[in-house]
C-alpha cells in the first residue's frame, strides 16, 4: 500500500501547520500532487460522462476533458522537468499544443458525424444507435 | 621439314574454320573464301613435298624408318592399364604356375598381361602414308581450284570450303595417324563430311536421301573396324602402328580355312574397307553419293576417301598376310565388284553414275591386288587412279556446267566441238583408264593383272585374272560409251527437248521475271548455278518472246559453252598427270627385271612397309636372316600353310613359254581386252548407233538386270529397310500398346483413386468437420451473441474496465 499512501495523503490534503515553510519547500521541491489529482479527477468526469451519458453532444464534450485532462498532465510535468533540469521540457508544452489542434479537428469530424448521423437516425440517443449489434 | 608436318592437316582445318565461322557473319567475298581455302591446301601441299623430299630424298638416312614427329605431338588418351586378353599375352598368362603351399601343390594362374595404354596425338611420315599426302593434298590441290569455278555464285560458298577443308583435315588425320585410334577419327570424320558434302543441296530430297543412305552404309563398315580396333589393342596391347606391326609379324601364318585371330581382327577391318571403299555388298552408298556437287564426287567419291579401305588394307597388311583366308577373301570381293560395278556401268545413263560405278569396279581392281598380295600395285593404282578418275569426274564437272545443269549423256553429244580443253583433257582420262600404254591406268591395271595370274598367295589366281581382264574389257567398253555420247556423235542437244527440272526451274525462273538463266531459286540437279545476267544460250530479248520459244517447243538449243580457265587449267594439270603418272612404276617387264628409277619407282619407295615372311628389314626393324616358318595347325596339309598349290596359270606359262615371253604375253592379252572394249564401244556409239538399241533389246533381260543395277537396292530396300520398318512399327504396337497402356492404365488408377479419396474428403471428413462446427455455433453463438449490445458505451464500459484492470494490476503488482 506504499503508493497508495501518497496518493491518499494527496487526497486528504493534510494541512501543515507551517505554510510559509511549505511554499518554500514547495519551491525547492515542486509537487506534482495537486494537478495530477485535478487531472484524474477531470478524467474520471470524462470518462463517467462518456459511459453514461445517451447525448452524443454530451459524449463529445466529456472527450473533451478527458483530453483537457491529458493537457494538464502534459503542461505540469513540463514544469516540473524545467525546474528539476531534467529531460526537455519545452516537449510537454509542444504536445499539449497538438493535442489541442488534433480535438479540434477531432470535433469538428465528430460532430459532422454527428449531423449525418442525424439527417439519416434523427436521433442523437446514443443508445438508439446500436449499429455495431451483430 | 620433316618435323613440320604436323602442319599439313592443320591448315586446311583453320582454313576450314575461317571459312565456316567467319564466312557468313562477314559476308567474304566468293575471292576470299577461295582465297583461304585453295590456299591452305596449297601450303600444305607444299610442306607435304618438302618433308617427303627430306625424309625420302635428302640423304638424312630416315628413309625407310617411320617417323613420328616429334612436334606437335602429345599424348591424346592416357588410357592407362589394359589387359591383353587375346593373342600370345593371353596365352602367357593362362600357364599356370605351381606353388607349394603345406606341401601341396597349387596351381596359382598369373593375371593376363597388362599393357600402359597410351595413345599419342602423333603423325607418322612413312613410305605409305607419303603417298597417300601427296594424293590427298595434290590431287586435292587442282581439285579445290577446279571448285571455285565450278560452284561460283552458289549461296552456300562458304559452308562447301568449310566442309571442304574439314574433309582434308580428317583425310589427312587418316593418313598421317601414328595408331589405330587417329585413323579411325580420321576415318569417321571423313565419313561425316562425306555425309555434309553429299548433302550439300539438302533442299532436294534425293541429295538429302543419299548422304543418310552413305552415312548409315558406312556405320555397318565402321562397326567391323571398331572391332577390330579394340581386338588389336587387347591382342597387341597397343594402338601404335609401329608396336601392333613389328608384335604381328611374330604370329604364325594362319592356313587356308583356319579362323585365328589374326583372321578376325583382319575380317573386322575388311569389313570397314568394304564399308568405306564401297565393296560389295556395302557399295550401294557410291552411285547414290553422285548427288553431291560433282568436285565433292571427284575428291570424296574418286579420289581420296574411297581410297581409304585400301590404306587401311596396306597399313594392316601384315595381319592380312598372316590370314591366308582373309587374302582370298579380299582377292575374291574384289574381282566380284570389279566386274559386278563394270557390268552395271555399261547400261547407265547419268554420266556421273557411270562414272560412279566405274570407281567401284576400279577399287574392286585395288581390292584385287590386295588380296593376290601386291599390296604395292594397290597403292600404284590408287594414285593412277586418283590422277584418271579425279580428272574424268572434273571433267564430267565441266561438261555439267557447260550443259547447263544436264547429266544425262542422251541428251549430249558433240560436245568436242564447243568445249575443246574439256575434251582433250577427257581424253587423256579415258585412254588412262581403258589402260592403254602409256597412259598411268595401264601399267598399274596390268600390273594388277599379271601380279593375280602369277600369284602363289591364293589358290585360283588364273580364275581372279579371267574375271579382271573381263571387267578391265568392260571398263573399255563402258568408258568409251561414255565419251562417245558425251563428246562425239550428233548434237542431241539440240534435237531433244533439254527438259527436265534443270529446264523447268529455267523456265520457272524467266516467268517470275528474273534475269535469264538465274535459276538460282530452284534447285535441280547438281548444278553449279549460272551468274545471273549471263546467258549461254541463244538470246531471247523479251520474257514474252522467250516463253514463246518454250510453247512453240523451239526452245531447248541451250548451247555449251567451254569452262571458265579456274576450271579448265586443274583439267590440264590431272590430265598431265594421268597420262605420266604411271611412269613410277613401271613393268619390270621393259625394264630387263630391274627395278628402275630408285626410290622413285614405287615398289622401291613402298617395300618397306609391306611384310614377306623373307624380308630383312621391314618397318625400320632388322629382322632376323631366318625368316620365321610358318607353323602349320594341326591336322592340315603342310603344303597349304606355306603357300596354295594348284593350278598357276602364269607359272604353268612360264615353264614353257619362259619367264620374259610370258610377261609380254600378258601385256598383251590385256592391251588385246581393252581394245575389244574401246572397239565395241566405237560400234556400239560410233559407228552404228543402232546396233545399241538393237542388242539391248535382244539381249533383254540381262539389259534390264544391268540397267537396274541387279536390284540390289531394291532388295536391300526390301531385305533391310521394310524389315526395319517393320521391326520399327512392331517396337512402335508395342509402345503404344503395352508401354502406353501400361502408363495410361496407371494413370486411370491414379484418377479411381484420386476420385475415391476426394469423395471421402469432401463428404466425410469435411461433412464431420462442418457438422461439428454446425453443432458448436448452434450451441454457442447465442450465448456469445448477447455479448454484442451494439450500444456504444457498452463497449466503452470494457474498455475502461480493461484500463482499470491494467491500472490495478500496474499498482498492485507487489503482491
Amino acid at each position: 500500500m506504499n503508493h497508495l499512501s501518497s496518493l491518499f495523503g494527496l487526497l486528504l490534503q493534510e494541512t501543515s501547520n507551517d505554510r510559509l515553510s511549505t511554499a518554500i519547500e514547495g519551491i525547492k521541491h515542486p509537487d506534482l500532487s495537486k494537478f495530477l489529482v485535478i487531472a484524474a479527477i477531470l478524467f474520471i468526469i470524462g470518462v463517467a460522462g462518456v459511459l453514461t451519458r445517451r447525448n452524443i453532444i454530451v459524449i463529445f464534450m466529456s472527450i473533451e476533458l478527458i483530453l483537457n485532462a491529458a493537457n494538464l498532465n502534459f503542461i505540469a510535468f513540463s514544469r516540473y522537468l524545467q525546474d528539476t533540469g531534467i529531460g526537455a521540457p519545452v516537449s510537454g508544452q509542444v504536445f499539449t499544443v497538438f493535442i489541442i489542434v488534433v480535438a479540434a479537428a477531432e470535433a469538428a469530424i465528430g460532430l459532422g458525424i454527428v449531423i449525418a448521423l442525424y439527417r439519416n437516425r434523427e436521433t442523437i440517443w446514443i443508445d438508439e444507435i446500436d449499429l455495431l449489434k451483430w | 621439314m620433316y618435323k613440320f608436318i604436323w602442319l599439313v592437316p592443320l591448315l586446311p582445318l583453320v582454313g576450314a574454320a575461317i571459312n565456316g565461322i567467319f564466312g557468313r557473319w562477314f559476308r567474304f567475298s566468293e575471292k576470299l573464301i577461295s582465297g583461304i581455302a585453295v590456299g591452305s591446301v596449297a601450303l600444305s601441299f607444299l610442306i607435304s613435298v618438302a618433308a617427303i623430299y627430306s625424309y625420302g630424298f635428302s640423304g638424312n638416312q630416315l628413309w625407310p624408318n617411320p617417323y613420328v614427329t616429334t612436334q606437335g605431338t602429345f599424348t591424346w588418351i592416357p588410357a592407362g592399364t589394359v589387359n591383353q586378353t587375346l593373342g600370345q599375352a593371353a596365352q602367357d598368362a593362362k600357364q599356370q604356375i605351381i606353388v607349394m603351399i603345406d606341401g601341396q601343390p597349387v596351381p596359382v594362374s598369373t593375371a593376363a598381361r597388362g599393357a600402359l595404354l597410351n595413345i599419342d596425338w602423333s603423325y607418322q611420315l612413312d613410305p605409305l602414308s607419303a603417298v597417300f599426302m601427296l594424293i590427298v593434298t595434290g590431287v586435292g590441290l587442282c581439285i579445290f581450284v577446279f571448285a571455285t569455278g565450278y560452284m561460283h555464285g552458289d549461296a552456300g560458298f562458304y559452308r562447301f570450303f568449310a566442309y571442304m577443308g574439314l574433309f582434308m583435315f580428317s583425310m589427312l588425320v587418316l593418313v598421317m595417324g601414328s595408331n589405330f585410334v587417329m585413323m579411325f577419327v580420321g576415318w569417321e570424320g571423313v565419313g561425316l563430311c562425306s555425309y555434309l558434302l553429299i548433302g550439300y543441296y539438302f533442299n532436294r530430297d534425293e541429295a538429302a536421301n543419299a548422304s543418310r543412305k552413305a552415312f548409315i552404309t558406312n556405320r555397318i563398315g565402321d562397326f567391323g573396324f571398331m572391332l577390330a580396333v579394340f581386338a588389336v589393342i587387347a591382342t597387341f596391347g597397343s594402338a601404335q602402328y609401329t608396336n601392333v606391326i613389328s608384335q604381328a609379324a611374330s604370329y604364325p601364318v594362319e592356313a587356308l580355312g583356319h579362323w585365328g585371330l589374326m583372321s578376325w581382327i583382319a575380317l573386322g577391318l575388311m569389313i570397314g574397307a568394304c564399308g568405306k571403299s564401297a565393296q560389295f555388298p556395302l557399295h550401294v552408298w557410291l552411285p547414290d553419293a553422285m548427288a553431291g556437287p560433282t568436285p565433292v564426287s571427284a575428291l570424296i567419291h574418286a579420289a581420296t576417301m574411297v581410297t581409304a579401305g585400301l590404306y587401311m588394307l596396306t597399313r594392316t597388311n601384315v595381319i592380312f598376310q598372316h590370314s591366308q583366308t582373309m587374302m582370298l577373301v579380299v582377292a575374291l570381293v574384289g574381282a566380284f565388284t570389279a566386274i559386278f560395278a563394270a557390268t552395271i556401268g555399261i547400261t547407265q545413263n547419268d554420266i556421273k553414275k557411270v562414272l560412279a560405278y566405274s570407281t567401284v569396279s576400279q577399287l574392286g581392281f585395288m581390292f584385287l591386288a590386295c588380296g593376290v598380295g601386291a599390296f604395292i600395285i594397290g597403292i600404284f593404282h590408287v594414285l593412277t587412279h586418283a590422277f584418271f578418275k579425279a580428272l574424268m569426274f572434273l571433267g564430267a564437272g565441266s561438261v555439267i556446267h557447260g550443259m547447263h545443269h544436264e547429266q544425262d549423256m542422251r541428251r549430249m553429244g558433240g560436245l568436242r566441238k564447243y568445249m575443246p580443253y574439256t575434251y582433250w583433257t577427257f581424253l587423256a582420262g579415258w585412254l588412262a583408264i581403258c589402260g592403254i600404254i602409256p597412259f598411268s591406268g595401264f601399267w598399274s591395271k596390268d600390273e594388277i593383272l599379271w601380279r593375280t595370274a602369277s600369284t602363289t598367295i591364293v589358290p585360283i589366281g588364273w580364275l581372279l585374272w579371267i574375271v579382271g581382264t573381263i571387267a578391265a574389257s568392260c571398263t573399255a567398253f563402258y568408258m568409251t560409251r561414255l565419251v562417245a555420247m558425251t563428246f562425239w556423235g550428233r548434237e542431241k542437244f539440240r534435237e531433244k527437248l533439254a527438259g527436265g527440272e534443270a529446264d523447268e526451274a529455267h523456265a520457272h525462273a524467266f516467268a517470275i521475271g528474273a534475269k535469264p538463266h538465274d535459276a538460282r531459286l530452284e534447285a535441280a540437279g547438281d548444278r553449279p548455278r549460272h551468274e545471273p545476267g549471263e546467258h549461254v544460250g541463244p538470246i531471247h530479248e523479251t520474257v514474252e518472246e522467250h516463253q514463246e520459244a518454250h510453247d512453240e517447243h523451239e526452245h531447248g538449243a541451250h548451247i555449251p559453252h567451254e569452262s571458265p580457265s579456274s576450271m579448265w587449267v586443274p583439267l590440264a594439270v590431272l590430265a598431265i598427270l594421268a597420262t605420266v603418272g604411271g611412269f613410277v612404276g613401271v613393268s619390270t617387264a621393259f625394264t630387263g627385271g630391274r627395278l628402275v628409277g630408285g626410290r622413285l619407282n614405287i615398289v622401291n619407295w613402298m617395300a618397306p612397309v609391306i611384310w614377306t615372311p623373307h624380308a630383312e628389314t621391314f618397318f625400320g626393324t632388322k629382322q632376323g636372316t631366318q625368316p620365321p616358318e610358318p607353323t602349320v595347325p594341326e591336322g592340315t596339309d603342310g603344303e597349304l600353310a606355306r603357300g596354295p598349290s594348284g593350278f598357276n596359270l602364269a607359272h604353268a606359262m612360264e615353264s614353257k613359254l619362259g619367264e620374259r615371253l610370258t610377261e609380254f604375253l600378258f601385256i598383251g592379252i590385256s592391251l588385246v581386252a581393252a581394245g575389244i572394249g574401246m572397239a565395241l564401244g566405237g560400234l556400239f556409239y560410233v559407228w552404228r548407233p543402232a546396233l545399241a538399241d538393237t542388242w539391248s533389246e535382244r539381249l533383254g533381260p540381262l539389259y534390264r538386270t544391268s540397267y537396274h543395277k541387279y536390284w540390289i537396292d531394291e532388295f536391300y530396300g526390301w531385305a533391310f529397310t521394310r524389315r526395319t520398318m517393320d521391326l520399327a512399327r512392331g517396337v512402335f504396337a508395342f509402345d503404344s500398346k503395352v508401354v502406353d497402356g501400361g502408363v495410361n492404365g496407371s494413370a486411370w488408377l491414379t484418377r479411381l483413386s484420386s476420385l475415391l479419396t476426394g469423395g471421402t474428403d469432401k463428404y466425410f471428413v469435411d461433412g464431420l468437420v462442418n457438422a461439428i462446427g454446425n453443432f458448436v455455433v448452434r450451441l454457442m453463438s447465442p450465448i456469445v451473441r448477447a455479448a454484442q449490445t451494439g450500444f456504444t458505451q457498452n463497449y466503452a464500459l470494457v474498455m475502461v474496465m480493461g484500463l482499470l484492470i491494467a491500472v490495478a494490476f500496474y499498482l498492485f503488482k507487489s503482491f
